[in-house]
Parts: structure tokens; C-alpha cells; sequence
């Protein structure tokens, strides 16, 4: 079969903040730029983001980046990069100064300027009073931001491939990504885009696990695209439970509901996270939030016939509060649970939302990958941006409103790098049919006929296995268990078959190739989990509850080859700023 | 409960035909999630969706003869027997797939960014909240397509008549203290079909899932050209 190809300056694969504020810098500069997506770009998962972005722009109380930084590392539980952190707090001012500039509708203050809201784990002057940091536009600020970047590369004339999945990344016999293997969805045809340098935005993985947050094409598709290219992932066993997921149901209600002065109660009315973080409160970190609200309920003082979840309590705030600075979560509590926020509570409990672990990557979006000289060295042309990628700026723990911050401020990073490599490196190297063989090989795998279990049947499996064995608390016993079924599992998915093999528009196939895709990354975050034996941020294991920073304060590096393991150095050496050292860590 | 969807196949099917499905009907239970029980059932269904709370927009389509989001669409709302239908209008691909490219190319067509002309400044563009405000019940269009494929007008000059969506956000940029392009944008929009195919006929306010007036809108702009033609 002889595939078409088309030839590109760049790729960018994913159309979320990261994807398209790389293809507006490029497209901009007058590359040649394609953005592949599998589904209409303002679909991306970015267009969920409810509470805001970060930046110490100083609107509503004093601020500086520096303090920002400081929360930064210090949320991370001193597992995040100090260079990176500083590059990206730094930028932050400038980049939402150029985000209003391109249209975002931020909320605003009565001066005019941009409204902020306070968010977890802020502070002023390095860990003294709540900041005022996030950045809103209500509580759609995802959706704000999306649409306005989604807009203004129509100004740009960035060339889109809607609806088109990625299959796999081609790289030439040197390792050099020269581009990817597509499929275009509605009519089922591959098709090979060539390109001097990809970037891979593709977002997250939260349906690995049972109860989520995240989109149903959130599947880790970049992770494992670059797992499968030999890249490692890194620090795959931190991932985020968001404290505030509607009980049984996932859908996010925004930290900033705490921030515009809701709390959380148990059965007895408790305000309980005043014995978990006397000062911070309900504003502390998302990883100690979330571990109060299970050791509540553990204990017993959970609400509701079943006593499994907890209330977050905004009824005290007032209609005009809640509706006019939180219009979002009031239309999802009233569609999903029939009740009006500003006077009922809401039944929460924590729900998989963010990965803090993704592709390797140095402060300019580039992949690195462990090398047999020396630490570790980029893999020419390819990037990566967003939630697939560990920079690493959140560490084991991200704050709220550092996620629009990291996808924005890293895209544009890796726009600006790209700029230069495709000056560098002006000309498309020479592909040939063996590099594109692998990625063709994976897409024609699911052609397979016959009897056999249904995507649907071990998705479902991988994603109860997941939540049972790799939760907001771990331990040894659960996770080696959780090892073994994995293995098993994907052994099953070898002997599983679509039945519908026709080409137009065959969704069937595209959640094949996504659970290939999750299995992977599944794997990933429970082998790093299991191997890491101590208590840090998001990663919480009764056996090991402590953190220990002579031994793991370093990044997992996991490889798909062998299931291996592997670790690197943090780097606690921020641009120009004092290192800030491991404390403590207080709320 | 009995559900009867939409099927259309190019490559097997001459023309489509409605199938009935049984679906276990569970407290709560949103249309996407009961689509989605099909679909675990018979995997040759095929329809768009993602987020499952409404805000991405991907899962529009008629629903006993009116546009909804399959997501924020209870189904115990529902008259039996549940009819699904792809979105009215558009060339099917397959099921409730529909072909979306006249849409989005008339959202393109308005310009949908913001134009500034003086420099900017070295921070924001002050807006007061008052003026912010204004766009309220503008910006937060999701593109699900919803009112332009319940037009008559549309249906009739979908290359021709920007549509009830791309008018909503034509008058979002023309709201905004910060557009610095309004004589541009009206002067875009004259003519007979681009705007002045709106009859009011006001199945775009009925059917939008975010609650959103894309009538009032249009009326905005009108009024605004007329001011300006004074």
C-alpha cells in the first residue's frame, strides 16, 4: 500500500493551549506549520479548565514571581526542576499580558485590570499570607483561552488536520524525528506528514483510570507515542487527584471555588481541613487536600447513605458570587445533580485529573532522553509541550493554575526553539518506506479478524484495575498485585479484535489504537509507583509515608523496553535565582 | 428503555434507516451515556463526544426533533421512544456524524479575533467590568453547531448566510471595548445573505444548550449599522 505524504516546516500533533500557541508562534514567523488533531482543535481538553491561570501580575494584592516560584517548588515537594520553574514563573507576566492582548475575555477588576482569584498553595513573600495570583475569565478561563488561540491562528492561516489521529512518530535510522504517521478519520486513509521538527501537545491520559476528570480522548496517545519511539517517561507515578470531583460522577468543580471562599465539610459538619493545614486550610495543596478528604472518610465522617464522599460547602458566598464568578460549576451542579450551588453543597471526593509525569523535556520543550555519555541528551527535532511532557515544573505535585500556565508558556517555548532548529536544519531529511514501517505496522494490527474480546470489555478492566491498584493511597502489597494484572492485561489485548473493519469515520478502530496507548501509560504510572518508595506529593504509600530525600529525590524514568527503571538528578539549580532547598512541608 | 438511532453507513447502507436499541436505564443517566451503552453493544455506531459535561461541543445532534448536547441531555427528560438523529442539514458521513466544514468555514468567515490597530500597551488593555460584561452571553459559544443546523435560513444558504453561530460571535468582536476593527466587520457583513438572512425566527435561542441569544445578537449588529449609517 503506498501512503501519500505531505511535507511541513513543523508538526505539531495535538491542538490544545500547548499545540496551538506553538503553531501561532510558527505560523506567525511564516513557517510552514500543521497542526494534526483528533478532534476539532476547540475540543481539546484545555477548553475544560475552569479556575484560571497563574501569574504574579500584582492586580489584587502585592505579588512577585519569585514568591510564585517559591510556591512552586515547594508544591512540587522539591521533586520539580528549579530552572524551569524560574524560566516559567518569570514568563508567566508577559505571557498573560499577551493572552489579554490576543483576546482572552479575562474578568476584570473594577480598575480595569485582570481579575484574580486566590488558589491553592499561594503565598506571599516566600510562604506568609494567601496570594492572589489566578488569572480567570469566570470560571471558564480553558475555554476563554482555547477559543481565543484557536482564533487567532485563523488569523495566522495555520494549516489544520481536523479529525486526524496520530498513529506513531517516524524516525530515521539516526533517531531524528522527521515526522508522523496520521490517519484521517473520516475516510480511514493513513497519511505520512514529513516534517524538520514535532511537536508532541496531546495532553493527558485520565482515562486510565475509572473516575476522571478528563475527556474521553484524554488516553496519553503523545506518552505512548514516544514510549514506543524509545523515549522514556518520567515521574509517571505522580499523578493528581483533584480534591473536588463531583462524587461518583468526576466532573470538576474549580479550586477557585475555594478560592471565592468555599470549604469542605464531613458528616458532622466539620470544617476538617483545619486540622490538616491549620493556616492554608481548604487552600492548601492539591495532594494534602485530597489525602484529608480520604482519611475522612476512612475514618468515617464521610457524608451520605454510603459515607463515601465529602461537602464542599459554597452556600455562605451568596447567589451573586457563586453565579456570577462561578456560572460554570452552577450549570454542572445543576444539570448533573439538580442543585443550586449557592444553596445546597455539593457531594465531592477526589477524582484522577492531572499528570505531573510525561515526556522528558529541558526548559525549551526539547525531548531528552538518558544517554549512554554524560546525563542525557535531546532528541533532534522532536519536542514536547503540556501534559504529555515533564519539564519538570510540577514535580510530584502541580498547583492549580499552573497547568494553563505550563502548556502556554511551553508551547511558545517550543515554537521559539523550533524557529531556530528549522533554521538550523533547513532541509526535510530523506524517509524511508523501513522508518515508516513500525507506525504502519501498529494501524494494521487492529485489521486482524476473528473472534475476540471487545475494546470496550478490557478499557473497562484496565481503568477499574488501575483505580483499585494505584489510588490516592498506595502500598506495596496493592501495586505488585496491580503489576501482575496489568501483565496479564495486556497480554489480553493481543488477542483482541474489531469486529467492524470499514474505513469511514470507524471510531471502533480509533479506541483500539487509543487503549494501546493507555495500556502503556498505564503501565508506566504503576511500575514508577510501585518502585518508588517513599511518600511524596500526589504519590502517597502507607508502607513508605514518609519523604526521603536522601534516597529519591530524583526523577523516575520509565522505559517500555523490558519495563525498565531508571532515574536522573533534579536539577535544584534555578536561571539566576538562590537554590530554595528541601523543607519541610507546612500548609 | 427503547432507543432509536440513526444509522448510516456509506460503504454498506443505499440509504439509512432508524435501529432500535435496549438500554439499561440508570438514575441519572445523560443521552451520551445511554449513546455509549449502544455503542458498547454494537461498535459499528459511531457518533462524536468527549468532555461530558458541555463544554466542548462535540456531541450535538436532534434529539426527538430538536438539537441537544447528548452530555448535559437527561434521558429520564425524554418522551419515549428516544429518537436520535444526526443534526439537521448537514451531508451525513456516517450515523450521527455529520459533515461540519460549511459551519466552521462561516465561523471563520467573521473574523472571529480580536483587532487591535495602536500599539499595545506593556500590560493589559484595561476594560472596566461594565464593559466586560458585554460580552457575557457571547464568548462562551462552544461551536457545537446546535443553532445554525436548526435555521431554516441556514439550511437553505449554509455557503451564503453566515448562520445564527458565526453571527453570535461576528457581534462578540463588535462588543469588545478592546476591537479596534468595527467599521471593518460591518462593512464585511452588508449585503443581503451574509446577515439579512435572519428572519428572527428564533430556533437558534430555543435550542442553544449554553443558554445563549444568538437572535439578540444579530439584532445588535442591525442596530449598530444602522447607527452607524446615520
Amino acid at each position: 500500500m503506498s501512503i501519500p505524504h505531505r511535507k511541513f516546516d513543523a508538526l505539531i500533533i495535538g491542538a490544545g493551549g500547548a499545540g496551538l500557541n506553538a503553531a501561532l508562534r510558527l505560523a506567525s514567523a511564516d513557517l510552514r506549520v500543521a497542526v494534526v488533531s483528533k478532534v476539532f482543535p476547540t475540543r481539546s481538553h484545555t477548553v475544560a479548565a475552569q479556575g484560571g491561570v497563574n501569574a504574579a501580575l500584582a492586580n489584587v494584592l502585592p505579588d512577585d514571581w519569585h514568591w510564585h516560584m517559591f510556591d512552586t517548588v515547594k508544591g512540587s515537594d522539591y521533586l520539580g526542576d528549579q530552572d524551569a520553574i524560574e524560566y516559567m514563573c518569570r514568563e508567566a507576566i508577559p505571557t498573560v499580558y499577551e493572552l489579554e492582548h490576543a483576546g482572552v475575555p479575562f474578568s476584570r477588576l473594577d480598575d480595569g485590570k485582570i481579575y484574580q482569584r486566590a488558589f491553592g498553595g499561594q503565598s506571599q513573600n516566600f510562604g506568609g499570607e494567601q496570594a492572589v495570583r489566578t488569572c480567570a475569565a469566570a470560571d471558564r478561563t480553558g475555554h476563554a483561552i482555547l477559543h481565543t488561540l484557536y482564533q487567532q491562528n485563523v488569523r495566522a492561516r495555520t494549516h489544520f488536520f481536523d479529525e486526524f489521529f496520530a498513529i506513531d512518530l517516524i524516525r530515521d535510522e539516526e533517531g531524528v524525528a522527521i515526522g508522523a504517521l496520521v490517519l484521517e478519520i473520516e475516510t480511514g486513509q493513513p497519511l505520512v506528514i514529513e516534517a524538520k521538527a514535532t511537536l508532541l501537545a496531546t495532553g493527558g491520559y485520565g482515562q486510565v483510570f475509572r473516575t476522571t476528570t478528563n475527556a474521553f480522548i484524554n488516553t496519553g496517545d503523545g506518552m505512548a507515542m514516544a514510549l514506543r519511539a524509545g523515549v522514556p517517561l518520567m515521574d509517571m507515578e505522580f499523578y493528581q487527584f483533584h480534591p473536588t470531583g463531583v462524587a461518583g460522577k468526576g466532573m470538576l468543580i474549580t479550586e477557585g471555588a475555594r478560592g471565592e471562599g468555599g470549604y469542605l465539610i464531613n458528616c458532622d459538619g466539620e470544617r476538617f481541613m483545619e486540622r490538616y493545614a491549620p493556616r492554608a486550610l481548604d487552600l492548601a495543596s492539591r495532594d494534602v487536600v485530597a489525602r484529608s478528604m480520604v482519611t475522612e472518610i476512612r475514618e468515617g465522617r464521610g457524608c451520605g447513605p454510603h459515607k463515601d464522599h465529602v461537602m464542599l460547602k459554597l452556600d455562605h458566598l451568596g447567589a451573586e458570587v457563586v453565579h456570577h464568578r462561578l456560572p460554570g460549576i452552577t450549570d454542572i451542579c445543576r444539570v448533573f445533580l439538580g442543585i443550586d450551588p449557592a444553596e445546597q453543597p455539593i457531594p465531592v471526593f477526589p477524582t484522577a485529573h492531572y499528570a505531573m509525569g510525561g515526556i522528558p523535556t529541558d526548559r525549551f520543550a526539547r525531548v531528552v532522553t538518558p544517554a549512554r555519555h554524560g546525563p542525557e541528551e535531546v532528541v533532534p527535532g522532536l519536542y514536547a509541550a503540556g501534559e504529555c511532557a515533564c519539564v519538570s515544573v510540577h514535580g510530584a505535585n502541580r498547583l492549580g493554575g499552573n497547568s494553563l500556565l505550563d502548556i502556554l508558556v511551553f508551547g511558545r517555548a517550543a515554537g521559539t526553539d523550533i524557529l531556530d532548529y528549522v533554521r538550523e536544519n533547513p532541509n526535510h531529511r530523506p524517509m524511508r518506506e523501513a522508518d515508516i514501517a513500525p507506525a504502519a505496522g501498529r494501524l494494521a494490527r487492529w485489521e486482524r479478524e476473528g473472534d475476540g474480546e471487545s475494546v470496550a470489555e478490557v478499557k473497562a478492566a484496565l481503568r477499574k484495575l488501575m483505580e483499585d491498584h494505584c489510588g490516592v493511597f498506595r502500598d506495596d502489597a496493592h501495586m505488585s498485585a496491580g503489576v501482575e494484572k496489568l501483565k496479564a492485561l495486556r497480554e489480553r489485548v493481543e488477542h483482541v479484535r474489531l469486529r467492524d473493519h470499514s474505513k469511514t469515520f470507524n471510531t471502533a478502530r480509533i479506541e483500539a489504537l487509543e487503549l494501546d496507548n493507555l495500556v502503556d501509560v498505564g503501565m508506566a504510572t504503576l511500575m514508577s509507583a510501585l518502585h518508588r518508595q517513599e511518600s511524596r506529593g500526589a504519590h502517597s504509600r502507607v508502607d513508605h509515608p514518609d519523604r526521603d530525600d536522601e534516597q529519591w529525590m530524583k526523577h523516575s524514568l520509565y522505559s517500555r523496553d523490558g519495563d525498565r527503571m531508571d532515574y536522573k538528578p533534579v536539577r535544584t539549580k534555578p536561571l539566576t535565582v538562590e537554590s530554595f532547598p528541601p523543607k519541610a512541608r507546612v500548609y | 428503555m427503547q432507543i432509536q438511532v440513526y444509522r448510516y453507513h456509506p460503504e454498506q447502507d443505499a440509504k439509512p434507516r432508524m435501529q432500535t436499541y435496549e438500554v439499561e436505564e440508570q438514575p441519572g443517566m445523560m443521552l451520551r451515556e445511554a449513546l455509549l451503552a449502544i455503542k458498547a453493544q454494537d461498535e459499528s455506531f459511531a457518533f462524536r463526544h468527549s468532555c461530558g459535561e458541555g463544554v466542548c461541543g462535540s456531541d450535538a445532534m436532534n434529539v426527538n426533533g430538536s438539537n441537544k448536547l447528548a452530555c448535559i441531555t437527561a434521558v429520564a427528560d425524554l418522551k419515549r421512544p428516544i429518537q436520535v438523529r444526526p443534526l439537521p442539514g448537514r451531508p451525513v458521513i456516517r450515523d450521527l456524524v455529520v459533515d461540519m466544514s460549511q459551519f466552521y468555514e462561516q465561523y471563520r468567515n467573521v473574523q472571529p479575533y480580536l483587532i487591535r490597530k495602536e500599539p499595545l500597551p506593556e500590560q493589559e488593555i484595561r476594560q472596566s467590568p461594565a464593559d466586560r460584561d458585554k460580552l457575557d452571553g457571547l464568548y462562551e459559544c462552544i461551536l457545537c453547531a446546535c443553532c445554525s443546523t436548526a435555521c431554516p435560513s441556514f439550511w437553505w444558504n449554509p455557503d451564503k448566510f453566515h448562520g445564527p453561530a458565526a453571527l453570535l460571535q461576528a457581534w462578540r468582536f463588535l462588543a469588545d471595548s478592546r476591537d479596534q476593527a468595527t467599521d471593518e466587520r460591518l462593512d464585511a457583513l452588508e449585503g443581503p445573505y451574509k446577515l439579512f438572512r435572519c428572519h428572527t425566527i428564533m430556533n437558534c435561542v430555543e435550542v442553544c444548550p449554553k443558554g445563549l441569544n444568538p437572535t439578540k445578537a444579530i439584532g445588535h449588529i442591525k442596530d449598530l449599522m444602522l447607527e452607524k449609517s446615520i
